[in-house]
């Protein structure tokens, strides 16, 4: 394999590994949780390092890990207390937990190469480097089979708790009350995200992390309305931000995490401007149709109206609707093509008629207008009798008596 | 105190003033992650700004990172008005993105500018000794800037912040308002990010003001609390990093802001935990008592059954809040009550032996 496929290789399997968990964490809207994993795993990194001087001994991951646990842990501690919200306990938690890591970097570790940089925008191109040996051969580098197995992993697990991830992430409460465990699901995900994030920083950094896990699920998000239609989407999103992410690059040479990310936001943009349903260039024909829409019922009524009135030929003339309806003159003009495009009008030496088509929508709508009719013409909604008042539960005895008794 | 150390001290305390203080607009709106936001998405436009004018000047530097920062939020905001994307995903993906962002332009700058750039990312981890006096009149002008801002705009700032409804019912620009506050909070983060950097900022933000809001109910007293938080720890934190080589300054600042916020949980009057927690035991005495008078009052008005009472009655009379069962029990263990299985309790006797005879 070439150390350019290895690469792109190795991203991929990141982005699909990040995507799993962070799709749950998305839908949880506990997305900040992430990021403040993600910095929050620095002081674990650190003493890691400072006991094995290595940057690729399994006690780092273990060590780091752990960190990140503790992180949510004292997160929920604080939100506990009922003194802080969720997001002050964050921001109070993940900044004191990085502080010690970057202390302890200056004060110990200040001449070996371990830089706050590196944890914190990694570095992919330094992939291929890294190889795995057994044997004498070669089995590729390691990042690939981390990767790969973390995908592995997250891929279990939701494979094997999908129904209660997806429970818990609807209606935590019901999940509890039929016995689901919503405590220990949610510290299963959160060791997902934890190690996801450790096992990816020293490949990808950081914050690379945070936009793999993020913004592919929420890209999903604008398409998808069924659950699992949303974690495929997720993880392709995820691969979508990869591929192109790496080839940017490699044709600019610029950073592989930053310009992944960088692409995990283009590609967010994209589908947010286009998406079929949700994106913003079919919100905006939507309104637009309304509005259309709307104008034609008014100008169909108002034709119906005048239909076979002495005034018709006045009021169904092109140039002396604008003033009627008072619209522009060129607004006029729009719904006009709309309307014939439509066949509901027809404009024929100059005067406006109602088609057959035109002259039923409209009385349908003038049907719909009038709701008085409709409603008496159905069973009343309204009781004939007033409902009597809940009768309040008598107490035995209530905090008076109980003084009187004493 | 030689004349660096004072410039940073002065540095590092009107930063705190400042974020500390403008960072309640935040932490109060439950909106605090902003300030991690924000700061993430200044990298960008701090590059941009380099890259585009050349110069290295905080000035200029720092005026780009508000606009990426703010542009941030902007995006975010948009998002959250057209898409079912949750405020915290949306900010999360703008801070990433636009970090993301600006690595890539800080590594087109490696190229391009060569080794002109070096330093740019000193506004990643923060270096305040770095801090210049120039620094320094910059933070003063724009502090008293925006602390006029806020006065000016005292009331409609509370209201806006507490009950952004109301405050459209009375025809307030809320929107304006809110934008307002917006850009004063990214001032008050692009100012710091030179001294404490980017990750760090959101803790500078944050925590004086979760540490203001338990010593008071009050908005007034909480801004200025926050503030006066935030210039103790900074200037602090900035003399306790002079005294030994390698403690940088930011880490510091934040230990001490996040020592503060938990001390305040906990000490703090009324709202503080050990508080809570004294009350909690005084209450608990109080309804230990309340069975105990309970106990002595049915044995006194049925002094010739020698019946145990069940738990029953009593809760009968102190009513269903009261946890009479955990109560007894505790009673029970402290030898103030004996209970007899299956009929009841009753007060502990003087001499259990007297009435183990009689009982007999």
């Amino acid at each position: 394999m070439s150390p350019a496929l290895e690469i792109q290789l190795v991203a991929v399997l990141t982005a699909m590994a990040c995507a799993l968990p962070g799709a749950f964490l998305v839908m949880r809207r506990m997305s900040l949780i992430s990021d403040a994993i993600s910095h929050a795993v620095l002081p674990g990194i650190v003493l890691g390092f400072l006991l094995t001087h290595s940057l690729h001994h399994p006690l780092l991951l273990l060590l780091a890990g752990a960190a990140g646990l503790l992180t949510v842990y004292l997160i929920e501690l604080l939100e506990k207390t009922g003194r802080l919200r969720e997001d002050a306990a964050i921001g109070l938690v993940f900044p004191a937990l990085f502080s010690i890591g970057v202390l302890l970097i200056a004060r110990f570790a200040d001449q070996v190469h371990l830089d706050t940089d590196a944890v914190l925008l990694g570095e992919l191109a330094f992939v291929p480097f890294d190889r795995l040996q057994w044997q004498g051969y070669d089995l590729g580098p390691q990042a690939l089979w981390t990767m790969g197995g973390l995908c592995f992993l997250n891929l279990l697990l939701v494979g094997l708790f999908y129904k209660e991830l997806k429970l818990a992430a609807f209606d935590p409460a019901y999940a509890a009350v039929i016995g689901f465990r919503p405590v220990l699901l949610h510290y299963l995900l959160m060791s997902a995200v934890a190690v996801t994030i450790v096992a990816a920083f020293h490949a990808v950094g950081a914050i690379l992390v945070i936009a793999l896990m993020i913004a592919p699920p929420a890209t999903a998000l604008l398409l998808a309305r069924r659950m699992p239609t949303y974690l495929l989407y997720s993880v392709l999103a995820g691969v979508l931000s990869a591929v192109p992410g790496y080839g940017m690059a490699w044709l600019l040479d610029v950073s592989i995490a930053g310009s992944m990310a960088t692409m995990a936001g283009v590609l967010f943009v994209v589908v947010w401007l286009i998406a079929p349903e949700d994106g913003l260039w079919a919100r905006w024909r939507r309104r637009k149709k309304q509005q259309i829409d709307f104008a034609l019922d008014l100008l169909l009524l108002h034709l119906l109206h005048h239909e076979h009135q002495v005034t018709a030929l006045d009021e169904r003339h092109p140039d002396t609707l604008p003033q009627h309806l008072n619209w522009t003159e060129t607004a006029l003009q729009r719904i006009l093509k709309a309307g014939e495009q439509q066949g509901l009008v027809r404009i024929t030496s100059g005067e406006v008629h109602l088609t057959q088509a035109g002259r039923e929508r409209a009385q349908n709508r003038l049907e719909m207008l009038t709701p008085a009719q409709r409603l008496t013409s159905r069973p009343s909604m309204i009781p004939a009798e007033p409902l009597p008042l809940p009768q309040t539960r008598l107490r035995p005895h209530s905090r008076d008596q109980e003084k009187s008794v004493l | 105190m030689d004349f660096t150390l004072r410039v940073v001290m002065t540095g590092a305390a009107l930063l705190g003033l400042i974020s500390g203080a403008l960072g309640t607009l935040a932490v109060l709106r439950r909106q605090g992650l902003i300030g991690d936001a924000v700061s993430h998405a200044a990298l960008p436009g701090i590059v941009l700004a380099f890259l585009i004018s050349g110069s290295k000047a905080p000035v200029v530097l720092q005026l780009g990172a508000a606009v990426s920062g703010t542009l941030a939020l902007l995006w975010v905001q948009t998002i959250l008005r057209t898409t079912r994307i949750r405020f915290d995903a949306a900010l999360g993906m703008a801070l990433a993105v636009f970090f993301g962002i600006g690595v890539v332009l800080l590594s087109l700058a490696q190229h391009t500018a060569g080794a002109a750039q070096a330093g740019l990312d000193r506004f990643l981890f923060g270096q305040a000794a770095t801090l210049l006096r120039a620094d320094l009149m910059v933070m003063a002008i724009v502090g008293v800037t925006t602390f006029f801002l806020v006065v000016a705009l005292w009331k409609e700032v509370k209201l806006v912040l507490f009950d952004a409804d109301y405050a459209r019912a009375l025809g307030l620009p809320v929107r304006r308002l809110e934008m307002l506050l917006i850009v004063l909070l990214v001032v008050a983060i692009v100012i710091g990010l030179q001294t404490v950097g980017v990750v760090l900022m959101s803790a500078v933000l944050i925590a004086p003001g979760a540490a203001a809001r338990q010593w008071s109910k009050r908005y007034g007293q909480v801004f200025l609390l926050a503030g006066f938080f935030g210039l103790l720890s900074g200037a602090t934190g900035a003399w306790l990093s002079s005294l030994a080589p390698r403690l940088p300054t930011g880490p510091i600042i934040v230990l001490l802001l996040s020592f503060l916020a938990t001390l305040s949980l906990f000490v703090a009057p009324e709202r503080g935990l050990l508080w809570q927690y004294r009350k909690r035991k005084k209450a608990a005495r109080n309804a230990q008592q309340a069975v105990l008078t309970v106990l002595r009052e049915l044995e006194r008005r049925h002094p010739h059954e020698a019946r145990p009472h069940p738990a029953a009655s009593i809760q009968t009379l102190l009513g269903p809040e009261v946890p009479v069962n955990a109560i007894l029990r505790q009673l029970e263990r402290h030898g103030q009550v004996q209970h007899e299985p299956g009929r009841g309790w009753r007060l502990a006797d003087r001499n259990p032996e007297a009435t183990h005879e009689s009982r007999s």
